[in-house]
């Protein structure tokens, strides 16, 4: 019953799900590009202070402005999407390689081993996720690697019981196959089975992953509990940016300051959420609503 | 047909080695981690007895196997330690600032569920037109917006800019109503003072759009799918061929069915919400227990991350066991 | 009335009869689904009258179209469907050009329908007093609440329910009961027409019998029309004065029963007529009639049952018209003629 995954050959076809999945790659292309380039656009140092006046407006030297410490917004913008990216990618491999194999062979070899693990991972499955980083951040102390496994350790879960539930549907389609069949030759065939039919359903929650764990990121660190300062981060940013929003007396709003740190986190979660549910609707469409 | 009795029983059952698991790995996370939480709270310069006989205090330095007991020992009686930082209770600590997180997620839920089952419902009756087309995209979208970000802007706009709402906090302080319940509104409306209840309720308006919209989306889709569904069903045809309005056909023969999932949606919803409501009580300066866990990390106040963290399980835990008994009380034919 | 004599003066009738009126006359209607795979005819140039009182059966498989014949009178078709062509008149006014507003009026009112499934026709979660109370209501908002429900109660009884039941759900009920109160809210504001599809489909063969009785005895007593929309042949025989035969969309045959029953022209109705098993004879074989419906995407040109008809000469590939053979018995076939 399980089908061999077809590569679709029509990259062309209209659609609601395809605009949503061409906008959501061309935004993850977007920021890859930032990451990997960032040297090369950033006009300047982002944690180099007073390369300009402190608290200037955008203007035509300082297109986002500069923060409270003399720094050029938009450079810390440039080089905060390496910070982000970093680490949700991080996290989400992380989750993957952790989540998938426990996931797998729990579900492969059932029993009580299978039952006890189910129950730790809908335990944590089931506890707020953010709050669990938070707690996990907090015990482990500031810093990208940090960052990375208490993020990684929330979504341990969602790869686990995605897993899990293909071993399971196969097990049983197989079964009475296998039960015939030599019995080394059924795990590698829910190998070759499994495999093939779940790197879809992988790529969507792995894209929807590092849309939640971006979120998650910026949490932590407007929070305080992720990277140290001054590295550039847009959640960080944004709470240094806080407490001048409403504006000085006298001077006005300093609107720039968290304009730019959260459109780039919202831009940058739809484009990978927008590829997720996209790549979603295109691998299990749902019924034709009216014909 | 499983009796109530016994789903209650089989639910209870299962609640608690999970309930269990949880407060393990609360224990072992904090007890394994690194970093030593009385060097942390007294300073590098501390005399070496006084950090030696605080850490007897805390039990630190027993064996493990001891502290886990001692731990679950405690929390079997409600016991949740001891705050190094106000030698408080614990407990008394987080009951003291937990309605002000209850009363944002419960404004929270009706915006949510009142702005997604409304434009769900207008998207399934008008499905493929413009309007379903930007509700569908809107309910994608908006889970992006970023809390924090998203407050704040709305604090831009309408407490700097328009100066219509208050910029944050759960009253102005000469307004606090009277304590009984700890919920504002409730005990503004108990004590009859309607400035206060005025006066809280506007405090409560932007926390809840940030918090209530932001997790939206699920809803809209959910009624959304499920109105559609419904709409085909022969008894709205028949409803139409007795000449109803349409808007009477969908939003009151339809609309009825949807409330079901809706329900159930809440209860799977509740983790989100509280998660959610940290970030926006940290925008907002809402003094609930969001804010009081950061602070008590801030402080390394051990006793106080524990307890918060145990106290968010078993809330968790308790909203799904009831959310699935009211759904197997509606639903008989749900029971494992 | 002007149409009617004309109407029978070209198929050859004689002197016009001026006490029957036609109340209902469709002519020439013409509904079609425009889907992505193409254009579905499902109704396509169905013409017929009916006077006061009468009853009509329209018999045909599953995809004839009868059900969407039934629903474009009541002009309740979803997209992707239309009504292309054709008027539906109702005591001199044309049903297709109303407005949606118009139709409402007529809807429940003028025009009822009975559905097919009863247990998914009522809505679940009202009480059927509601249901009953909602309709009064709609159509005339002066009634005032305790009036309509006085009213719903007193046709509960009329129906052989208990009028305690007012306030009980659906599901409380059986198939059977429920089927009476989907009659009940059709007959509720004693309109001129009932349209019944299949309302006897989803019962056992008992219970039909009832569900059929109790028809007929509201149709004596408050003298509407009935077109009773099924695909069992027999239970039109039995009951209804005129018939229509339909077939992939068009109308194949029209007769008043007797004359059908006597004189099956069309092959179609031939083949479904025989197909009906007789208790008295012993040893019958049921013949079916060999072969599948066309499918509607791509139909043959000319006869649609060209396929399947035991008599398909060259001829067939064209148009076929219909031909009255006499009696008011109309045939879509070219052995009568064309």
């Amino acid at each position: 019953m399980a089908r061999l995954v077809r590569l679709p050959r029509r990259f062309l076809k209209k659609g609601g799900e395809w605009y949503l999945t061409y906008a959501g790659l061309a935004i993850i292309t977007l920021i890859f590009a930032i990451f990997l380039l960032a040297p090369i656009i950033a006009p300047y140092d982002p944690i180099k202070t007073d390369v300009g006046e402190r608290f200037t407006a955008p203007n035509f030297q300082f297109p986002m402005g500069t923060d409270l410490h003399g720094r050029d917004v938009y450079s810390r913008i440039i080089y905060g999407a390496r910070t982000v990216m970093l680490v949700a990618l991080a996290s989400t491999i992380i989750s993957l390689i952790a989540g998938v194999p426990i996931g797998l062979a729990s579900g492969y070899a059932g029993g009580k081993a299978d039952r006890v693990l189910s129950l730790v991972m809908d335990s944590i499955y089931s506890f707020p996720g953010l709050i669990l980083a938070i707690a996990l951040a907090a015990m482990l102390g500031p810093g990208v690697v940090n960052m990375s496994i208490s993020i990684a350790v929330v979504y341990i879960p969602t790869y686990f019981r995605m897993i899990r539930g293909q071993v399971l549907s196969v097990k049983e389609n197989l079964y009475i196959e296998a039960a015939r069949a030599v019995g080394a030759k059924a795990r590698t065939i829910v190998f070759n089975y499994i495999f093939p039919n779940v790197i879809p359903s992988i790529l969507v929650l792995m894209s929807l992953n590092i849309a939640d764990a971006i979120l998650t990121e910026a949490g932590l660190s407007f929070l305080g509990l992720g990277i140290s300062a001054p590295t550039a981060d847009w959640g960080f940013d944004l709470q240094s940016g806080r407490p001048y929003f409403p504006g000085l007396p006298g001077r006005g709003s300093y609107w720039w300051l968290i304009t730019f740190p959260g459109l780039m986190i919202i831009v940058t979660v739809l484009g990978f959420s927008l590829f997720g549910e996209g790549l979603n609707e295109i691998l299990n469409p749902r019924q034709r609503e009216g014909e | 047909m499983v009796s109530l009795r016994a789903y209650i029983l089989t639910r209870l059952l299962l609640t608690i080695p999970m309930i269990f698991l949880l407060l393990s790995i609360v224990f072992v996370v904090l007890r394994v981690m690194p970093g030593d939480p009385i060097k942390a709270l007294i300073g590098l310069k501390a005399p070496p007895d006084t950090v030696e006989s605080l850490r007897r205090q805390f039990l630190l330095d027993q064996p493990l196997y001891i502290q886990y007991f001692d731990y679950l020992s405690d929390l079997f009686r409600g016991d949740l330690g001891i705050s190094i930082y106000t030698a408080e209770p614990v407990i008394n600590e987080i009951m003291l600032r937990f309605p002000a997180t209850i009363e944002l997620a419960i404004s929270g839920t009706i915006v949510s569920v009142v702005v997604g089952v409304l434009m769900g419902a207008y998207s399934a009756h008008k499905h493929n037109t413009i309007a379903d087309h930007s509700f569908r995209l809107f309910s994608m979208v908006i889970y992006a917006f970023f809390i924090p970000w998203f407050g704040m802007m709305l604090q831009m706009i309408f407490a700097v800019q328009l100066g219509w709402l208050p910029l944050y906090g759960r009253a102005d302080i000469y307004l606090e109503p009277t304590h009984i319940t700890g919920l504002y509104v409730l005990d503004s409306l108990l004590t009859l003072n309607f400035s206060s209840l005025i006066n809280s309720i506007k405090h409560l308006i932007l926390p809840s759009i940030v918090l209530g919209l932001v997790l939206s989306g699920i809803y809209i889709r959910l009624t959304r799918t499920h109105m559609m569904e419904t709409l085909r069903q022969d008894f709205i045809t028949a409803a139409r061929a007795r000449g109803l309005k349409e808007t009477t056909v969908v939003y009151k023969h339809a609309l009825k069915n949807a409330f079901i999932p809706v329900l159930t949606m809440m209860g799977l919803q509740f983790a989100l919400l509280l998660a959610g409501a940290v970030l926006t009580e940290t925008t907002f300066s809402w003094n609930g227990i969001g804010t009081f866990l950061l602070q008590g990390i801030q402080n390394r106040d051990y006793p106080i991350i524990q307890g918060i963290v145990v106290f968010y399980a078993l809330l968790v835990a308790a909203v799904s066991l009831v959310v699935d008994l009211i759904y197997a009380y509606i639903d008989p034919r749900i029971r494992y | 009335m002007e149409k009617a004599s004309t109407r029978f003066l070209i198929l050859g009738k004689g002197k016009v009869n001026n006490i029957a009126e036609d109340m209902l006359d469709v002519e020439d209607l013409r509904t079609y689904y425009y889907t992505r795979s193409g254009i579905v005819k499902a109704v396509d140039d169905v013409s017929f009258t009916m006077d006061k009182g009468e009853t009509l059966g329209i018999v045909g498989e599953s995809g004839c179209g009868k059900s969407t014949l039934g629903f474009s009178i009541l002009k309740l078709i979803p997209p992707p469907g239309r009504i292309v062509g054709g008027r539906i008149v109702l005591d001199n006014s044309d049903l297709i050009a109303k407005s949606e507003k118009e139709m409402r009026e007529i809807r429940g009112r003028r025009i009822s329908m009975i559905f097919q499934d009863p247990m998914t026709s009522l809505n679940p979660l009202m009480k059927i007093g509601t249901h009953f109370v909602e309709l009064l209501l709609t159509h005339d908002p002066l009634l005032s609440e305790e009036d309509a429900l006085g009213r719903a109660k007193s046709i509960l009884s009329v129906l052989g329910i208990s009028p305690e039941r007012i306030d009980d759900y659906p599901h409380q009920f059986s198939g059977g009961m429920r089927q009476r109160i989907m009659i009940g809210l059709a007959i509720a504001l004693n309109p001129d027409l009932v349209i019944a599809d299949e309302p006897t489909t989803a019962l056992d063969v008992i219970v039909q019998a009832k569900i059929l009785d109790l028809l007929k005895s509201l149709r004596d007593a408050y003298g509407m029309a009935l077109i009773l929309i099924t695909h069992d042949l027999s239970i039109v025989l039995e009951r209804c004065d005129k018939i229509i035969v339909m077939y992939a969309g068009q109308l194949m045959e029209q007769a008043e029963r007797l004359d059908l029953q006597e004189r099956p022209s069309h092959p179609y109705a031939q083949g479904l007529l025989r197909s009906i098993p007789n208790i008295e004879l012993a040893d019958q074989r049921l013949e079916a009639i060999p072969g599948d419906p066309p499918d509607l995407l791509n139909l043959p040109r000319g006869c649609r049952f060209q396929q399947r008809c035991p008599y398909a000469m060259e001829y067939c590939h064209k148009e076929t018209p219909l031909i009255d053979v006499g009696h008011n018995h109309l045939v879509r076939c070219f052995l009568y003629g064309g």
